[in-house]
């Protein structure tokens, strides 16, 4: 058994120590807002965070993550650079299909937490593992952009 | 018999079909018939919620709920329907929930795609515009009648305001949930009065989406998202060649995995079903499954192509003759020739195919993100037996579709996988699969030729084009006088002025390979090969493109127009810096004119940057201006993928791209600047999901050629030529 502290709470969870910690969020814990896109940590749509980082779950073992503090992007709203994210997002319209847009909005959400205002060539840095199949970039450019202003004028 | 065939049987007849076929590249409207709704009482109230037509229900709290003919795939029609219907119903669209329609299309059907109910060819707002606006205006209408008797008053004398009907004179205002039970009692209007568009409150304003709250928060369900009571994950292997047979599996092998339950054997496939996709995942690995290639084990690209050139050497099935294209020919002044190419294509929608199956003994429940429900119904029925009543669909949001999910190959391995258990059976694709048994969009093998006179006026104008049809697979019905009406869609007719025109349409079928509708069908390659091929004709008069392509509109106002104002917002003319170009493209499509500028650098090594695209649309009236940019928006960035990167290639007879690395995707750090102008019209509405992918490509190479003297004739775009070919900076 494995213990895991996901969104603040804790799980004790029966799965090899090798099985992804995606499939774990996904099809054991019954989590679906996590994606799975690709499972070879091309595409982001599996990003979450462990202990603070962007994480691509897909490829991350699940003993990794043991021990650690999960964020995905069904509490990513409770942190203040989440919350900030997820009101561009709307605010901006960025969102199409919508599939990719949990990885979406937990790389943005760990590039404005470490960095409040972003350049455009931190946003190509921070941004350019997840792929939107929909070419949400240009909105994805102006809501981190957004966030930040929002984040820096309280 | 086709599926969508017999879709059709059950529907329409094939007589209306034929009618109302024409008019998908024309933009037409075309009358229609409100179904009415059949539909069950309210569970929790025992009461019958309003329902005048099926696609409106009004409780009797004032909610609105509207069910969507058209399936949300990031195209903005759960936002854009409503608004037809809310903006005659007078609701807020705050108060309106979407849901999606059942597999019905007796109810649910797209007219311009023969009543079958279909999400594709960018007609929901071009098909439905009318009939929503009619069923809006239908259930308000019924509402100010049973608030004229609930007042004792004249229904002359009664307005709406949002969720309301009023009576002025006497300041007496009722909500619309306290008169439905009224309502519903009484007949329906056959005849109902639209709203001037001088009125409209939300039609033409940009209206926030509806369907974005639950993708910005993880709570959206996806098809891939489905959870269901004993529910089984598996993951599928197909024969990597197609036509191949299963030869041999190690099931023992699977069966040691912990958390795999069972095999499943298919003639051409392999399923492994366990608690989870991990455990699948490993179970197929262990199955170490081989496989009897069949006949197409040595097929390659060059056998394809090499088939195509062979074949569009003769004459193809006429689609468009016009003067005398031969004696033109004979008697221009200067004659130019090309061959333009264009690949396999995957769609690669960023959520990998899935389909979640429950097979009982005389029922069947099918959880699946679909742009075909009622295909989807059909060919499950077919594979199991059953007939089509005893198949549920419930249809999902869909993480992608660009005409993937109107495939249902993937449905039909779903039921025969889940035949084989008692439970529920999810079957998700991995990306590798997605990629390898997709059903690509064709290779396009066009011949072009063009007589000019002394002038560099086009005379003369002759385009043959070589490649599978996916109507003669897809609906064979469809086909006239052995053209493919989608293969020749941006072809068979030009915005430009040509006294001679012949266009042909020659019918490959590369061995084995599958082959289906990809975003912008027909036009995506069409508009690259007619949009570059007039630049050369520009090139050989020695004019401006933009100057060339103004003399030829000048009878078609609004292609021009569209030019005019890409050409003027991005600066047309000004100088860009060494190893930089403009390139312009004009289409009429989807019932659509637009005109995309890209400004592009070419590196000393050969790889291109876009780094600016301008557009102008005219979509005649503008539903949802913030919905039209993001499609255009969207459009641009999958055209830039497919102009730079888009390939799929065969050796031995297997698709030999498998996933992001190899089939790769434009990424934000390589987005350019874009910018959107819509065109204010009047016009019936066109079609936007698609437009903004096909005119891409040959703006990219145009201006290509500009920055450097390179024509590029075949996609993707050969950094290797370009290194080697390219007039110094």
């Amino acid at each position: 058994m494995l213990n895991l502290n996901v969104n603040g709470r804790p799980h004790s969870v029966d799965a090899p120590d090798d099985m992804p910690l995606l499939w774990v969020i996904r099809d054991i814990l019954g989590m679906t807002g996590t994606k799975f896109g690709c499972g070879i940590a091309q595409c982001g749509a599996c990003t979450v965070h462990i202990d603070g980082e962007p994480t691509r779950s897909c490829i991350t073992p699940v003993s990794d993550a043991a021990g650690r503090s999960v964020t995905t992007i069904e509490a990513i709203g409770e942190t203040p650079a989440g919350k900030a994210i997820q009101t561009a997002w709307l605010g901006v319209e960025v969102v199409q299909c919508g599939y990719c847009q949990s990885g979406q909005i937990m790389s943005a959400s760990a590039l404005l937490a470490g960095n409040p205002k972003p350049t455009d060539a931190d946003i190509d840095a921070a941004m350019s593992g997840n792929i939107c199949r929909c070419g949400t970039y240009v909105r994805i450019r102006e809501a981190i952009k957004q966030a930040a202003n929002s984040v820096s004028a309280q | 018999m086709t599926l969508l065939d017999d879709v059709m049987d059950r529907t329409v007849s094939r007589r209306t079909f034929l009618r109302s076929s024409a008019a998908v590249g024309g933009g037409l409207m075309i009358g229609f018939t409100l179904p009415s709704a059949i539909l069950p009482a309210d569970a929790a109230t025992g009461s019958e919620p309003f329902a005048p037509n099926a696609f409106i229900r009004i409780d009797q709290t004032g909610k609105v709920t509207f069910i969507s003919p058209m399936i949300e795939m990031g195209q903005g029609t759960f936002t854009s329907l409503p608004m037809l219907v809310a903006e005659e119903l007078d609701v807020d669209l705050t108060n309106v929930v979407v849901e999606h329609s059942p597999a019905n299309a007796k109810l649910y059907g797209n007219a311009l795609i023969g009543g079958v109910q279909m999400t594709g060819g960018s007609t929901s707002i071009r098909a439905f515009y009318m009939p929503l606006r009619q069923a809006g205006a239908t259930a308000r209408q019924m509402l100010i009648t049973a608030a004229a008797t609930n007042l004792k008053v004249d229904a002359a004398g009664l307005t709406t305001e949002p969720g309301f009907v009023v009576h002025a004179a006497s300041k007496r205002r009722i909500g619309y949930g306290e008169l439905v039970d009224a309502a519903a009692k009484l007949p329906v209007p056959a005849d109902v009065k639209l709203k001037d568009p001088s009125t409209f409150r939300l039609i033409g304003t940009p209206v926030k989406r509806l369907d974005v709250a639950g993708k910005v928060n993880g709570t959206a369900i996806y098809g891939i998202d489905v959870k269901l009571p004993g529910m089984k994950v598996a993951t599928v292997s197909a024969s990597p060649v197609f036509g191949g047979k299963v030869a041999s599996v190690d099931e023992a092998a699977a069966l040691k995995v912990p958390g795999v339950h069972q095999v499943a054997k298919l003639d051409n496939a392999v399923a492994v079903i366990a608690d989870h996709y991990w455990a699948a995942k490993q179970g197929l690995e262990a199955a170490a499954v081989t496989f009897d290639d069949g006949p197409h084990a040595s097929v390659t690209t060059a056998d394809v192509v090499a088939a195509l050139a062979t074949a569009s050497e003769k004459p193809g099935a006429v689609a468009t003759d016009k003067g005398d294209v031969a004696a033109a020919l004979a008697k221009a002044a200067t004659k130019v020739e090309a061959i333009y190419e264009a690949p396999f294509l995957a769609h690669a929608t960023m959520e990998p195919i899935n389909c979640t199956v429950q097979v009982k003994p005389d029922s069947c429940d099918v959880w699946v993100g679909s742009q075909v429900p009622d295909i989807a119904q059909a060919v499950v029925a077919k594979s199991l037996g059953l007939k089509p009543e005893q198949v549920t669909i419930h249809n999902h949001l869909l993480g992608g579709g660009f005409g993937r999910r109107l495939e249902v190959d993937f449905i039909a391995q779903a039921a025969l996988i889940a035949k084989q258990s008692k439970d529920p059976i999810k079957v998700v694709w991995s990306r590798e699969e997605d990629i390898t048994q997709d059903m690509y969009r064709p290779y396009y093998f066009d011949r072009m030729s063009a007589g000019l006179d002394e002038n560099g006026r086009l005379t003369a104008w002759s385009h043959r084009i070589a490649g599978s049809s996916i109507i003669a697979r897809y609906s064979p019905s469809w086909m006239k006088n052995g053209v493919d009406p989608d293969a020749v869609e941006g072809a068979a007719e030009i915005p430009y002025a040509v006294p001679n025109m012949h266009v042909d349409y020659v019918q490959v079928e590369p061995p084995g390979i599958p082959t289906a509708f990809w975003r912008g069908v027909g036009p995506t390659h069409n508009i690259y090969v007619v949009e570059s091929f007039i630049d050369e004709l520009a090139a050989a008069a020695k004019k401006d493109p933009v100057e060339y392509r103004r003399a030829l509109l000048a009878d078609n106002p609004r292609a021009l127009k569209v030019m005019e104002t890409a050409a003027r917002n991005a600066g047309w003319g000004t100088p860009l810096g060494p190893r930089k170009g403009r390139g312009i493209s004009v289409q009429f499509a989807f019932g659509s004119y637009l005109s995309e500028v890209a400004e592009v650098t070419v590196a000393d090594n050969g790889t291109v940057r876009v780094d600016r695209v301008v557009a102008a649309i005219d979509c005649g009236v503008a539903v949802n201006p913030d919905t039209i940019e993001a499609q255009i928006q969207s459009g641009i960035i999958f055209g830039i993928t497919a102009a730079l990167y888009g390939e799929i290639t065969l050796k031995d007879g297997r698709v030999e791209q498998t996933n992001f690395d190899t089939y790769q995707m434009l990424r934000i750090d390589e987005a350019p600047k874009i910018e959107v102008e819509i065109v204010k019209s009047s016009e019936a509405p066109g079609g936007l999901g698609e437009p903004g992918t096909s005119a891409l490509a040959p703006a990219v190479l145009n201006a290509v050629y500009a920055a450097t003297g390179v024509r590029l004739r075949k996609l993707p775009i050969d950094t290797e030529k370009l290194k080697s070919e390219s007039r110094s900076g």
